[in-house]
């Protein structure tokens, strides 16, 4: 139960970001979520896409440093509280959470959020065990 | 009674009187010595011994100043190659100092002193600063680094040696020298004259001036004469320009005299010569060449028909201020890719070191030079590889800080890192194009 992310370095320019997502946006790839991780000097943008193995390919036939990571994808209510459990439940564990975001939907039913960790198997398992909903793929939010 | 306390005492320093030396007897010394330091150089250093056998040449072979032309020459990579004492001609018991400099590798290179190569030293160096037109009542501000380079220590133990005032203030602390400067009355600083700019960036956002400095000698790194004129216009300071190398004996090797027409070298010590860099052929007076110097006095560590790398002119004319020895024009550029940054010498080979220590693999990379508010700055730009990409911020900066990590280690200086997306760096047909010098020296 998981899902692949696809990570792309990015250096301090103007006009960077754009780069990337011209490249997707004429092969027509749609974005699901997505993360800007920004530092000084470059940053690294994350996406969750439908066809993370075409999108690799293309970024990288683009002239990008791309990487494909296994993440975990949960469907939590949409309201407070919500994302408390699904943490709760990777406490439980001692399972570390690298960083996470969530996936843009329509609000007010369930919310998504992608996370990254370093025993992914192991996190879904905890979570699935605690009544969460871990998602396999991405591509029909 | 002078009117100033540290008004100049009149007439020449006693140390100059070599510079001023009639040239057939100047000559004559040279040969002296010339023979001398072959001889001990052949019974001493084994590579240079080796080198003279497969010539089938002796210390007897050399019987006229004009014989130097079919001697060995020495290269940097002799001294890596023998790292760290294999071109030592003293024992250890003999040697008082040592200095180290950059390589072009990893390892630095390690240089030798009896007491009498110290006393050499001191020697030039006194009568650099007495070219200068400095002298013992002055008080000078010794800027340049303090430790394994030759600048401060050199520097120092010269201006002791005039008789001056000297400040072993090293380099870095802006603020404090320009403190130290005004409160204690210095009149002659040493420094790169690129960290001089810097200085007198700060002191014109500080709204200081320099109070009594007249004179800046300046040395360790190549700067142009557009370069001299912004410092002397904009400070008023009068900018000589000194050289050395730390292979030959560290700064003191040549020096400006007053005219600023060209550096006098104290060729009683060391023997210049001019060769064409790709055939390594002799060239007469006049022609643009590489330097090679052979030191003439030098016990420990002596270096016969040293390559300096350096592209400079032997000017045959005689100088207006009436020194015989010759000069050669300031150092612009170099045979090979050397480059040097705050005063220290740097190979992007050095850089390639680093690199691989990190990564493995050598990347694409590029190095730039600029100068900010005076003061040089070097940046690696290393491309981004899938093999030390990650999606974790962490693991990046963690790269990232290895990488400035090793080039500190490798290089002596910190210098920036900034990681870049692949085919920033552009390519080149043939030789890569690696470091990119926006500093208009």
């Amino acid at each position: 139960m998981e899902v692949a992310q696809i990570s792309i370095f990015l250096e301090n320019r103007s006009g960077g970001l754009a780069d990337i997502v011209d490249v997707l946006a004429r092969n027509g790839i749609d974005i699901k979520a997505l993360t800007l991780a920004d530092m000084s000097d470059f940053g690294i943008l994350r996406l969750i896409v439908e066809d993370p193995e075409r999108t690799r390919k293309v970024l990288k036939d683009g002239g990008f440093t791309v990487e494909k990571t296994r993440v975990v994808a949960v469907e939590v209510p949409d309201r407070p509280g919500g994302l408390s459990d699904a943490l709760h439940a990777l406490r439980g564990k001692g399972i570390n959470i690298e960083y996470m975001y969530s996936a843009a939907r329509k609000s007010g039913e369930r919310a998504i959020i992608v996370l990254r960790v370093d025993e992914v198997g192991k996190a879904a398992e905890a979570l699935q065990g605690a009544g969460v909903a871990v998602l396999d793929r991405l591509d029909k939010i | 009674m002078r009117a100033n306390w540290n008004d100049a005492p009149e007439g020449f320093h006693p140390a100059s009187a070599p510079d001023f030396l009639p040239l057939p007897q100047l000559r004559q010394v040279q040969l002296q010595r010339l023979q001398a330091v072959v001889r001990r150089a052949y019974e001493h250093q084994k590579l240079f011994r080796q080198r003279m056998e497969e010539r089938r040449l002796t210390p007897a072979s050399v019987k006229r100043l004009e014989d130097l032309g079919q001697l060995p020459f020495t290269v940097k990579a002799d001294l890596r190659d023998t790292y760290p004492f294999g071109l030592f001609a003293s024992p250890m018991e003999e040697v008082v100092r040592l200095h180290a400099s950059s390589g072009t590798t990893g390892k630095p290179i390690v240089v030798a002193y009896t007491q009498s190569d110290i006393d050499v030293w001191k020697e030039v160096m006194v009568r650099s600063f007495a070219a200068c037109g400095v002298h013992r009542c002055d008080v000078i501000q010794n800027a340049y680094g303090y430790g394994l380079f030759t600048g401060g220590l050199g520097a120092h133990y010269g201006a002791e040696a005039l008789g001056a005032t000297v400040i072993p203030i090293s380099g870095g602390n802006t603020e404090r020298q320009l403190m130290v400067m005004q409160d204690f009355g210095v009149t002659v600083i040493c420094s790169t004259p690129s960290y001089f700019l810097h200085l007198l960036e700060r002191a014109k956002e500080a709204k200081l001036d320099f109070g009594r400095l007249r004179t800046g000698v300046f040395g360790a790194e190549p700067w142009s004469d557009a370069m001299r004129d912004r410092i002397q216009q904009e400070s008023g300071v009068r900018a000589q320009d000194i050289y050395g190398l730390s292979e030959i004996i560290g700064p003191g090797v040549g020096v400006e005299c007053l005219n600023q027409k060209g550096l006098h070298l104290f060729e009683d010590h060391f023997l210049p010569e001019i060769i064409d860099p790709e055939t390594g052929k002799v060239l007469p007076d006049g022609s643009e060449g590489e330097l090679v110097l052979t030191t003439l006095s030098k016990q420990a560590m002596p270096m016969i028909r040293y390559r300096t790398r350096d592209i400079t002119t032997l000017l045959p004319e005689p100088c207006a201020c009436g020194r015989s020895i010759r000069r050669i024009r300031r150092v612009a550029r170099r045979s090979d890719d050397m480059f040097i940054i705050r005063g220290v010498n740097v190979f992007p080979s050095q850089v390639e070191t680093a690199l691989l220590r990190v990564e493995g693999t050598l990347p694409h990379y590029e190095i730039v030079l600029t100068r900010e508010k005076g003061l040089d700055q070097m940046e690696v730009r290393v491309e981004v590889t899938p093999e030390i990409f990650s999606d974790k911020i962490g693991a990046l900066e963690a790269v990232h800080r290895e990488l400035e990590e090793a080039l500190e280690q490798v290089l002596g200086i910190r210098v920036h890192a900034v990681l870049v997306e692949p085919r920033s760096v552009a390519r080149s047909e043939g030789k890569a194009k690696r470091v990119i010098d926006r500093r208009n020296v």
